[in-house]
């Protein structure tokens, strides 16, 4: 499943130090209770994992592990691939302590390939990917449904 | 959780969109309705050659579509297509804030744990 140009960005505040939150987001028995049903992974760089959902189910590859701030993985890669960029989800998590017990979590998911884009193409990208996906799409549907669907 | 790996596998659409001068002529068709080619480059700042190779991608992921008008194509931008992708991005997106929202109960939870331990053993 290739998807280039995806890009989901998300966040929330959570009542926890970043410690906290670390354990929540890498320990598999945690992982299952947010994310997947049966989760193996050590949460290794390089580490290859399995990720099941109900009757589907993939492998994972973490990709940066550095606590408590930032942990990634890769995923949504075709079958008996090695997930690089370009032919997988980039998930990046990135937790910002907030005073002793607060935390920021955010969530970027990614499948877009900008290296072989010119310079310029991707200063552009990066300008526009301000607005976001979810807003560029949703302003998009908003316009064309109030200018065709009266 | 279920809702796992349900990432819409488009990828003729999300690659369409991915692109920068891309999106600037699909923003130039949602706002001005019906226009040709050559109207596009001349408000894009790239050559009339890379506008018809853009509107051939966005034509292929069926955000677009074209119609005769006398001698000129006009393209104009599908909108259920369009409203599809909206829609299929927002559930994306609510699928990390269903999952966002789990992490924080749990870790709120293991932190009040913690903290109530901590008062146990002084």
């Amino acid at each position: 499943m290739l998807m280039p140009g995806l890009v989901i960005d998300r966040e929330v505040l959570i009542e926890a130090p970043a410690e906290v939150v670390w354990r929540t987001i890498t320990e598999p028995d945690q992982i299952s209770q947010w994310f997947a049903t049966r989760v193996e992974l050590v949460v290794e760089p390089g580490a290859h994992g399995y990720m099941e959902f109900g009757d589907q189910g993939g492998p994972v590859v973490v990709e940066t592990v550095d606590p408590p701030t930032r942990f990634s993985f890769r995923w949504n890669h075709p079958r008996g691939e090695e997930p690089v960029a370009g032919n997988s989800m980039l998930v990046e998590f990135t937790l910002t302590p907030e005073g002793d017990e607060q935390t920021r979590l955010r969530v970027v998911e990614s499948g877009h390939e900008l290296r072989a884009w010119p310079d310029a193409e991707k200063e552009r990208y990066a300008e526009e990917h301000r607005e976001g996906w979810v807003e560029f799409l949703d302003r998009l549907a908003v316009l064309v449904a109030k200018r065709w669907h009266r | 959780m279920t809702a796992g790996i349900t990432v819409p596998a488009d990828e003729e659409l999300w690659s369409a969109i991915a692109d920068p001068s891309r999106r600037r002529v699909l923003d130039l068709l949602v706002s001005h309705g019906a226009v040709s080619a050559s109207w596009l480059a001349g408000r894009v700042p790239f050559t009339r050659q890379a506008v018809s190779k853009h509107l051939v991608v966005l034509e292929r992921a069926g955000l677009i579509s074209r119609r005769k008008q006398g001698r000129e194509v006009l393209y104009q931008v599908e909108a259920e297509r369009l409203d599809q992708a909206a829609r299929a991005m927002a559930e994306l997106a609510a699928q990390w804030d269903r999952r966002l929202g789990a992490i924080k109960r749990l870790a709120e939870a293991a932190h009040a744990e913690n903290k109530m331990r901590n008062l146990d053993e002084p």
